[in-house]
């Protein structure tokens, strides 16, 4: 190639939403058997990564590869990225050896948030269902903190089996409260539990909300938002009032890739978090 | 000389035309004919280009021919598109170091390659508008993309053989160029003349056509370059019905007959392969040897793969049928939600390069056409 014309040469590049920036591991905790959750901090010079309630982070491991996980931490505290992970591939698995002091590449936050702004005055209706929780916690952070802003809340959460309840503590944390109305269910009981069994659906129906001013949220396998959306309709809220998170394969995060399509929507720009109305239409549907 | 302006030039100034292109810094890139067939590559002078061969296209089906008219560009579109340029297959899109405990950048970005594409058809300069729509949409998304192509200087040529499989007269693109190009040529070859009717389309193009031997264009000029398009016109061997055909698809997610097209198919992934719009890619990290130096690079990939759709436990769309739908439905129908504008442009490619010859237009008849009320449901 000859020499390019002059007042053609390449102007300041602008920053690469596909190049990671090096966080450092400030702790990898123990949930349950198989998940663990993961914060780090902004390594000395990096920026932190201010994110709203339902947003997520592309993760990437030195060589390994990189996963989009939804952040789990609290919106007020910036200064710590908080994720919790179930290692179940080769990069999840090598973020669970990670030590404090590793670092990890960090792109993001991506994609749409949990409607916490708009749901002022109403209540708040949280459904989740086992690693569901994880996308969840900050806006239950958010309205505990923010309480005087919001109605009633109620959260609603399904695990397994009382081993894959994640955040037990803080769960008896906020159930103790008497500003939140907490109820956990469990598929399977084991000898020691004293709580409900069955799926978090059936708890929508006797839940204290008013479904005239409620906002609902829901995050956790598809055929259980499909439930719990029927679940909150019944009890009179519209597919407009209830917003749900949405799990595709996220690669590129910026909604170039391909991907992470479901119907028209880039789960990972358009979502994940969707206004249960717009996606409605292709729940049932079949390898969409 | 403005944009506008046409222009004639003899077929040597063609050879001016790509000197010139180079003297400015461009890689000149073109059709050529290698392994039987019509592909993209580095061409020097009007030798490379595949004079006096035509192409015979059909469902599952290329042959080059040789046609004794020696026209320069007497034939349709082969299996590649620009973007392998403009997106290369495989390209890196960031690089990164070992460093104690972490990792650091490892970043020497060079000078984007500066291409001159020399016959862009009208289908495929359609196809780079809607890439632009994609991969422009959003500054800075992809700055790889963003630097090559706002480099890339565009030569389009007039489709005056189109191919058994074209249609981009139901889709709107062609055979005559819409706007987009630097030049843009239309080829004139009887036992009279060979030359090129040149139309300017910028201030660069028009820059470089001033240093090139020219005369004017008479209208006698232009009605030959204008009973070529027309002859063109009629000469497609494919159609495709798009009115309504976006609500069509969206009303046949259940249909049946994606089990039958799934028969067929090999989800091979030809057609994205060769498709000059789509644009679906992965991420690949990968380390040296030792592990001391890391890549990420963007690769090609395909809806057809069962990996496509990995989530965490499984992939969502397992069945071939699935995917198929997913993949018509995205060109035909919600590429229109989500670009504005419909993710086919009726070169035919997936048709010709598809092994078994299954065929967009009619899946989409069978599917998504007029008769649809009769065949949506069992």
């Amino acid at each position: 190639m000859t020499t390019p014309d002059s007042g053609t040469a390449p102007v300041a590049a602008p920053p690469d939403p596909m190049w990671p920036e090096p966080f450092e591991v400030r702790q990898v905790a123990r949930e349950t058997g198989d998940t663990f959750t993961l914060t780090l901090v902004p390594k000395v010079g990096s920026q932190p990564h201010p994110f709203a309630p339902g947003q997520f982070n592309m993760l990437y491991v030195f060589g390994v590869g990189e996963v989009p996980i939804s952040i789990s931490g609290d919106p007020d505290r910036p200064e710590l990225l908080v994720h919790t992970i179930r290692a179940v591939g080769a990069t999840t698995r090598a973020l669970q050896k990670l030590k404090r002091g590793d670092q990890v590449g960090v792109r993001g936050p991506f994609g749409t948030r949990w409607p916490v702004d708009q749901a002022h005055g109403q209540d708040i209706v949280l459904v989740a269902g086992g690693i569901g929780l994880a996308p969840i916690r900050p806006v239950v952070y958010h309205v505990l903190r923010h309480r005087a802003l919001y109605g009633r809340v109620v959260l609603l959460y399904g695990a397994r089996t009382p081993h894959d309840i994640l955040y037990a503590r803080e769960l008896r944390d906020w159930r103790g409260r008497f500003d939140a109305e907490v109820e956990v269910t469990v598929d399977r009981a084991t000898i020691e539990w004293q709580g409900g069994v069955g799926v978090v659906t059936k708890l929508i129906q006797r839940s204290p909300f008013d479904p005239s001013s409620a906002v609902a949220m829901i995050c956790g396998p598809e055929v259980m938002i499909r439930f719990a959306s029927l679940a909150l309709e019944k009890r009179g809220m519209t597919t407009a009032s209830i917003h749900v998170s949405m799990e595709r394969n996220m690669k590129c995060a910026v909604g170039l890739c391909g991907h992470c399509q479901l119907g028209p929507h880039f789960v990972c720009k358009d979502g994940p978090v969707f206004r249960y109305e717009r996606i409605e239409p292709l729940f049932g549907l079949r390898e969409v | 000389m403005q944009p506008g302006d046409s222009v004639v030039i003899e077929r040597v100034v063609l050879d001016a035309l790509l000197a010139a292109l180079r003297e400015r810094g461009y890689e000149t890139v073109g059709p050529t004919v290698r392994e039987g067939a019509i592909v993209y590559d580095e061409i020097r002078a009007t030798s490379d280009l595949p004079a006096g061969w035509t192409d015979e296209q059909e469902g599952g089906h290329y042959r080059l021919r040789r046609d004794d008219r020696e026209a320069l560009f007497g034939y349709a579109v082969g299996p590649h598109s620009w973007r392998r340029y403009l997106e290369p297959p495989s390209l890196v899109r960031w690089r990164g170091r070992r460093v104690d405990g972490g990792f650091e950048d490892d970043l020497t970005p060079g000078p984007p390659p500066r291409y001159a594409f020399v016959g862009v058809r009208p289908c495929e300069l359609a196809a780079l508008l809607v890439k632009d729509r994609i991969l422009l949409g959003d500054p800075g998304a992809d700055p790889d993309y963003r630097s090559r192509r706002e480099s890339a200087f565009l030569v389009a040529v007039n489709c005056g053989s189109p191919a058994g499989t074209c249609f981009c007269v139901s889709m709107g693109t062609g055979p005559r160029f819409g706007p987009g190009f630097d030049l843009g040529l239309t080829e004139l070859v009887d036992d009279a003349r060979h030359d090129f009717v040149l139309q300017v389309g910028t201030a660069r193009g028009a820059a470089v056509v001033e240093g090139l031997p020219h005369r004017p264009a008479e209208p006698a000029d232009l009605t030959a370059a204008e009973a070529v398009l027309r002859e063109a016109e009629g000469r497609m061997g494919r159609s495709l019905e798009t009115e309504g055909l976006k609500e069509r698809l969206e009303r046949s997610y259940e249909n049946p007959h994606w089990d039958e097209v799934a028969k067929r198919c090999l989800s091979c992934g030809n057609c994205t392969m060769v498709c000059p719009t789509c644009f679906c890619s992965t991420v690949e990290d990968s380390t040296d040897l030792p592990g001391t130096r890391a890549e990420r690079r963007r690769i090609w990939d395909s809806c057809f793969s069962i990996e496509f759709s990995y989530v965490h436990g499984g992939s969502v769309r397992t069945s071939a049928g699935a995917r198929y739908r997913q993949w018509i439905t995205h060109k035909l129908a919600t590429w229109h939600d989500q670009f504005g504008v419909s993710g086919c442009v009726g070169c035919g490619r997936c048709i010709t390069w598809c092994p078994v010859g299954i065929d967009i237009t009619a899946e989409a008849r069978a599917i998504g056409g007029p008769a649809e009320a009769a065949g949506s449901r069992p």
